[in-house]
This record gives C-alpha cells, sequence and structure tokens, in this order.
C-alpha cells in the first residue's frame, strides 16, 4: 500500500422505517455532521469525497448531485460508487482506495438509503434478467429461505438455532441507541413470528431503514494528528459473483456457500498472515440480510466448520461478552439502510476498536475486527481493522 | 508519482442509434474480446492478468438494479473484485488509476456502456432532481443546458452562430472516424435552421441517441511496459462538483472544471496548456459545451470560447484541435461518453488516428456528469 490510512471519525443517523421530517440531503448531513464532529473537522478539511447509494431504492439517477449540500462535496473531488447491496461496503473500500492512493489526505465516504421513498422489493426484482428470470423472482426472501433451509440440513441446525441468534442481535440493538428494531424479543417470539418461506420468519429478515453512515479515512500524517485514537485500516478485499441463474440451478451443497466471501476473506487472512482467525479475529460485524446468515457465512470466514457454527451460539461465544462478538450493534437485522448497510458494518468495528460503541460495546478487549458487506446474491467486500499500526 | 501508470490498450465498438442484436453483456463483450485478443491478457489471480475491474452503467439506462450484476461473467467479476462507478465513464478510469496508484492491483480492465435507445432520457434525467420542487417542473439536462446556454451566451456575447460552428466543425471531423455514428458535411444554416428543442438548443446543437460500449486496460508502469511497446500514461487528474441549485451557480462560467483542470496540470507539471498539450478530446454534450468546456480548461480567456472557435484554432489542422474524432455531437452514448474521450487520447498519442491523426506528444480528456456539468473530471495523459 502507497499511504497507511486510518478511519479518523464515523458518524451514522439514527434509523427509522420512515424518515418524512428530512429529505435525503438533510438525512445524510446528519451522519456527515456527526462524522466530522467526531473527528473534529471542518467541511474544508475534506479533500475528497466518494458516496454511494442504490438508484432505484430512491428512484434517483445520479443522487449525488441532488445531495451536494447534504455531503458538503461542493467544489471537492469526489465520485459515486453502486455495487447493490455491498455498495455500503464498496464505498468504504473506495474511499479506502482514494486514502491509500495519496492523491488525497483526508476522505470523506458517505452510504445512505431512504427506503421510505419506495417499494424497495419492487425495486430489487429488477436485479433478475427481463426475459428468463423476472416473472418467477421472489426477491431476497425467497433466494434466503432456501440458502438457510440447505444450511440446517446440511448442518443439523435446528429452527431454534436462528432464533437465537436473533435474540442476540435484537439484545445489542436494544443497546444500540442508533439501531432501528428494538424489539426485546425471546427465543418464543421469534418462533411464533409470521413465517414468511420456510424456515425464515418476518423477524428473521432485515427491515427496511432509512439512514445514512459516514466515515472520515485519513492518511497516516494526517490521522494522527486528527485524532488520538485513530483506526488503522490494516487491508480490504472483495469479491464478486457471476449473475447466478434461477435459485435451484446449482447443487443443494453448491447453494449453501457463496463462495465470494470464502474468496475474499480467505484473500485477506493470506495477506496479512492470518492462520487462525478464531484467535486472531476479536469481533466481526458481518452484513447478514437474515439471523440464518451469521450461522451460513462463520464458516465462510473460517471461524469454524460448517456443522459447529450453530454450537457457537449456544455455547454464546458470539455474545456481547463472548469470546467472538458477532454483530453486537444488532446487525443488518435490526437496521438496514441497505447502501449505509455496509459502512455501518465498518463504523460499528471501529467503535469497537476504540471503546467507544457506548451501551453495546463489548466486553472483551478489541484489537482486530472484521467488517463484511454482502449484496446481490453474493458479492462480498472484506474489510480489517486494527487498534495498532 | 514515483512510479507512472498507463493505459496500454482501448477499445469502442461501432457508435449507433440502435442496437437491438445485443444486450448489453454481448456490447460489453465486444470491447472487453478486443482488448483481451490485443493484450492476450486473461482473468487471473495470481498476478499475471487482470487484477480487477472498475464499469461504469447505470441502473436507469438498463433498466436493470446493480446494472454492472449483468455483465459480471465478461468483465471477470466472477469470485474477483469488480466496482461501479456510477458516473460517467471517465469517472470509472480516474477509479482505476487510484486502485492502481494504492498498490493494490497492477492491471485494472475499465468498462463503460449504454443503449440509450431502450428508454427515455428525459424521464431518466428528470429523476435525478430534488423530487419535491423540480421533478415537477419537468426540468431535464436539455432544459439545463438551454437555461446554461442562454446565460453564458447573455454574459459574454457568444452567439448561435458560433455555437453552430461546433457542430459543423465536429460532424465534419467525425467523416474520418470509423466509429462515429453520425458523421455529416453541414453548414452553419443547416444547424441554425434544425428545430428548436429548448432555445437556444436545437436538435443538431445536442448530442444524438446512440448505443455502444467502450473498454480500457490500465496497468502499473512496469507491467505497462510488458504488454505494449506504447503506453501513453497518465500525468494529471482531476474532478470536482458543482452545487446542486442552478439558480445558486454561475452558469456562465465553470468553476469546477477550472479547478478540476488545475489539479490535473499541477499533478501533470503543466503551466501553459494550450501550449503544452496537444490535442483535447471533452464532452460536448450540447454545442455550447465545447466554448464554454475550452475557457474551463483554459485554452482561452473566460467569454473567449467563440472567438477560439471563429479563429480556426480548435479545427483538426488548427494548433490546439479539439475534438479531432468528432466528439459526442456526432454521437457518443452517455457515460460511454468521458470514457471514449480518454481512448480517443489515447487513439492519438499512439499514433493509430488515421485520417483524424494530428501531432500530439499530450493529450486532454475532459468527461463530466449531471445537469450543466455538475460534476467534472479531467485526464492529461502523454508517451
Amino acid at each position: 500500500m502507497r499511504e497507511r490510512i486510518a478511519i479518523v471519525g464515523v458518524g451514522q443517523t439514527y434509523h427509522k422505517s420512515k424518515r418524512p421530517d428530512v429529505n435525503d440531503v438533510e438525512m445524510i448531513n446528519e451522519a456527515v455532521n456527526a462524522a466530522l464532529n467526531d473527528a473534529q473537522l471542518h467541511p474544508k478539511d475534506i479533500d475528497a469525497v466518494v458516496m454511494g447509494n442504490i438508484d432505484f431504492f430512491e428512484g434517483r439517477y445520479l443522487s449525488d448531485m441532488w445531495t451536494v449540500d447534504g455531503i458538503g462535496s461542493y467544489l471537492k473531488a469526489g465520485f459515486k460508487v453502486h455495487t447493490g447491496g455491498t455498495t455500503g461496503g464498496t464505498v468504504a473500500n473506495c474511499g479506502f482506495f482514494v486514502a491509500a492512493s495519496g492523491l488525497f489526505d483526508v476522505v470523506l465516504a458517505v452510504g445512505y438509503q431512504k427506503q421510505d421513498a419506495c417499494d424497495s422489493r419492487a425495486a430489487l426484482m429488477t436485479w433478475s434478467d427481463p426475459v428468463w428470470d423476472r416473472h418467477i423472482h421472489k426477491g431476497a426472501i425467497g433466494l434466503h429461505a432456501r440458502r438457510a433451509a440447505l444450511y440446517m440440513r446440511a448442518s443439523g441446525a435446528q429452527e431454534i438455532h436462528g432464533a437465537m441468534v436473533r435474540v442476540k442481535e435484537d439484545k445489542g440493538a436494544c443497546l444500540n441507541p442508533y439501531a432501528h428494531l428494538k424489539l426485546n424479543l425471546t427465543i418464543e417470539d421469534v418462533l411464533n413470528s409470521p413465517p414468511l418461506v420456510y424456515p425464515l420468519r418476518r423477524v428473521h429478515m432485515c427491515p427496511t431503514s432509512c439512514g445514512a453512515c459516514a466515515l472520515v479515512i485519513a492518511t497516516e500524517k494526517k490521522a494522527k494528528k486528527i485524532s488520538r485514537k485513530p483506526v488503522w485500516v490494516k487491508d480490504w478485499t472483495e469479491a464478486h459473483l457471476e449473475k447466478a441463474p434461477v435459485p435451484g440451478i446449482g447443487s443443494p451443497e453448491e447453494e449453501v456457500s457463496i463462495n465470494a466471501l470464502e474468496t475474499a476473506a480467505t484473500k485477506l487472512y493470506r495477506r496479512n498472515g492470518i492462520t487462525n482467525p478464531r484467535k486472531e479475529i476479536h469481533l466481526i460485524e458481518m452484513y447478514g440480510p437474515t439471523s440464518w446468515s451469521e450461522l451460513q457465512w462463520l464458516p465462510e470466514l473460517h471461524i469454524c466448520d460448517l456443522k459447529d457454527s450453530w454450537k457457537l451460539i449456544e455455547k454464546g461465544v458470539t455474545e456481547i461478552d463472548g469470546e467472538l462478538p458477532v454483530n453486537p450493534s444488532g446487525g443488518v437485522v435490526a437496521t438496514n439502510p441497505i447502501g449505509a448497510s455496509g459502512t455501518l458494518r465498518v463504523a460499528e468495528a471501529a467503535l469497537q476498536i476504540r471503546g467507544d460503541a457506548g451501551g453495546h460495546q463489548v466486553t472483551r478487549e478489541v484489537d482486530r475486527a472484521l467488517a463484511t458487506a454482502y449484496g446481490a446474491g453474493g458479492w462480498n467486500v472484506v474489510v480489517l481493522l486494527e487498534k495498532n499500526l | 508519482m514515483s512510479e507512472r501508470i498507463g493505459i496500454v490498450a482501448v477499445a469502442q465498438t461501432k457508435y449507433q442509434k440502435s442496437r437491438p442484436d445485443v444486450r448489453e453483456s454481448e456490447l460489453v463483450y465486444e470491447v472487453v474480446e478486443k482488448l483481451l485478443t490485443e493484450t492476450g491478457l486473461r482473468f487471473t489471480d495470481d498476478g499475471t492478468g487482470i487484477d480487477a475491474a472498475v464499469t461504469c452503467s447505470h441502473d436507469h439506462w438498463d433498466g436493470v438494479t446493480i446494472s454492472s450484476w449483468p455483465i459480471a461473467d465478461v468483465t471477470g467479476g466472477h469470485l474477483r473484485p469488480e466496482e461501479k462507478v456510477a458516473e460517467d465513464g471517465i469517472f470509472a478510469a480516474y477509479y482505476a488509476f487510484i486502485q492502481i496508484l494504492s498498490g493494490h492491483y497492477d492491471v485494472v480492465l475499465v468498462t463503460a456502456h449504454t443503449k440509450e435507445s431502450q428508454t427515455s432520457k428525459n424521464l431518466i434525467e428528470n429523476s435525478s432532481f430534488d423530487p419535491v420542487y423540480h421533478q415537477m417542473l419537468g426540468l431535464d439536462y436539455t432544459m439545463c443546458a438551454a437555461l446554461q446556454a442562454k446565460r453564458y451566451m447573455y454574459k459574454y456575447g457568444i452567439t448561435e452562430e458560433q455555437c453552430a460552428r461546433v457542430v459543423v466543425k465536429n460532424k465534419k471531423n467525425a467523416c474520418k472516424n470509423p466509429n462515429a455514428q453520425e458523421p455529416a458535411e453541414l453548414e452553419i444554416g443547416d444547424v441554425l435552421s434544425s428545430r428548436p428543442l429548448a432555445y437556444p438548443i436545437r436538435y443538431l446543437d445536442k448530442k444524438p441517441t446512440s448505443d455502444g460500449a467502450c473498454a480500457m486496460i490500465l496497468a502499473r508502469e512496469e507491467k505497462a511496459k510488458k504488454l505494449t511497446d506504447r503506453p501513453v500514461w497518465i500525468e494529471g487528474v482531476g474532478s470536482c462538483y458543482e452545487g446542486y441549485y442552478i439558480g445558486d451557480r454561475e452558469l456562465g462560467d465553470c468553476e469546477n472544471l477550472i479547478k478540476a483542470a488545475k489539479s490535473a496540470y499541477r499533478m501533470a507539471g503543466i503551466s501553459d496548456p494550450k501550449k503544452e498539450i496537444g490535442v483535447f478530446e471533452i464532452s460536448e454534450e450540447y454545442s455550447y459545451q465545447e466554448l464554454l468546456w475550452t475557457e474551463g480548461l483554459g485554452l482561452c480567456d473566460k467569454g473567449r470560447g467563440g472567438t477560439l472557435i471563429e479563429s480556426g484554432a480548435t479545427a483538426l489542422d488548427g494548433e490546439i484541435p479539439v475534438n479531432p474524432s468528432g466528439g459526442l455531437l456526432s454521437g457518443v452514448p452517455t457515460n460511454v461518453a468521458g470514457l471514449s474521450r480518454v481512448a480517443e487520447a489515447v487513439i492519438q498519442l499512439q499514433g493509430k488516428g488515421g485520417d483524424r491523426q494530428v501531432s500530439a506528444r499530450k493529450a486532454l480528456a475532459q468527461g463530466m456528469c449531471g445537469p450543466c456539468g455538475q460534476l467534472q473530471c479531467v485526464m492529461v495523459l502523454g508517451i
């Protein structure tokens, strides 16, 4: 890497289903202001701005044009990226690339989505092939239900394990002032939640939230001046996926795994000399669109075997006070402003390393954390953050 | 920069009014295949081939959310890095350059595609505006361009004839470009008598509807030299946003382009672009924009864009040829527009311009996005 870089400021909005009190510009500004305040910077200190959201969700073409005033990109360098659900993670990656390039010292990366502006599922269905798939496509729910069912068959997990993950995530969300859904769930509540597509129940599925998240990223020299607790961005990888045909074409065993996450994580570990991620990673903020995702994807991150991931939640390993906390913020199942969901994972992991997460600060010391973003049926971004350079 | 980054190969489709024979992925593969054949590169993970891809497309134009997904198979996106820039295509090249600078990748593929023929340009553009106050006015970028053209003409006394000269010059240059969609030998009168769209913009003042794709491969110096004997180096880049509210902007000038150009010139060590850069490929979606952008790029003083074209300096045989390819007015799709400017600049510097070849050792490509060029990008290239 040309420049070593760090996150020196994070900011997010409070998340809700509907934000009729603000427009996109004002909502973004809440997160940007929070991030600038966190970094103790003024908009004039920012050299470049990158932003992202999913165009179809607000129905907005070139959303970075209207939102210039909210982001503070007036007369600044920058551009917009969009990779579907991964967008929030891609925005963070993009900010890392821009800062590491040495062209700019301080970079602002902003992800947002205002899902009260449209029907997200209708927008999402347009991802499918207009000729072959669109008439039978069911959005994200069918895809994830099938994956969860296949996971249960392959691993021996029971419905209760999905419920345990959901309750754990809800506990985190209830402690997180910014989280969207705070439901005070019990295992019974989850098991009695209305079914969507087996084994998915309503509370298993991520909500549609409005919100934004911003990161201030700086090169080493600047970072040390700006922040007493810079969080170092050690590395980041991504792996995307070829457009899959209708779910069900591949073999069930193939479908449990999404491959791209495993590919991205393996590359990241290899580049950074991580040989035992279960011990060397201290916290994970994972983009899991359903409560089952955590169980399915911890094996992809080489944390455990597929057959063992439900045992981790049984033993409390992934709880907020566990040995390897996963999603102490409540995760995407509690809060899902989709274009910001990936950015939030990075922001929350950074706050945990700083020890500034507040109510949902984990009990163990966090020196090294992983954040992921997921999108479009299997694209993935993985980010490695560290406390010490 | 300690190490240079070069463009080793470029490819464009022939730009056409409509391509119902291909879908987006097939359109992109036309250009990607040319690059793979020319360079012999493959999508590999061991550092011997293309490491990553940056694509440019838009959900709205493709009618598909996550519009880079259907092209992932032809851009090497399967289990590998691929990111989509949702701006004009020049930003994809800009981002690929940044990715290589960051040290993560050595060789990056850049693509841009649009099939304008399959949807409505003004509906899409309208959706980019404030949904409460501006969308209902029916605003699209042609209306904004008309406001900008009028302000520019009023402020500096630019005439409709001077704008029409841009159309005449570029369409004539296009006659020498085999990829051009609508080359023509026109008189100024033909432009002025074409049907008005939004005064003072007339039918021939506006870029026609177009389908096509453009792609290129960027590589770190050491690899670039192995891949081609004529690498074109990216010597300077700059980008800059303007404000959103058209009423708040001084439309008669282009502060953001001036700023973007300054960054690019500073990085490339250029003090007098008019003398040091031999050819300019710029994004004139509307005829007046070539005049205004030449001012922003520092080729003449503010308000002198009209005089500059009258002097013949920007003609194919002039001292600072602007758009020898025929520019966007001869037909290049939105989003492909800026990337095709970079491709044309590379073609000129590699001496592959054929009948449109000019003599230059440095070239400038400019791309833009949004109403009245709200986001600008400038790239200085050299050999």
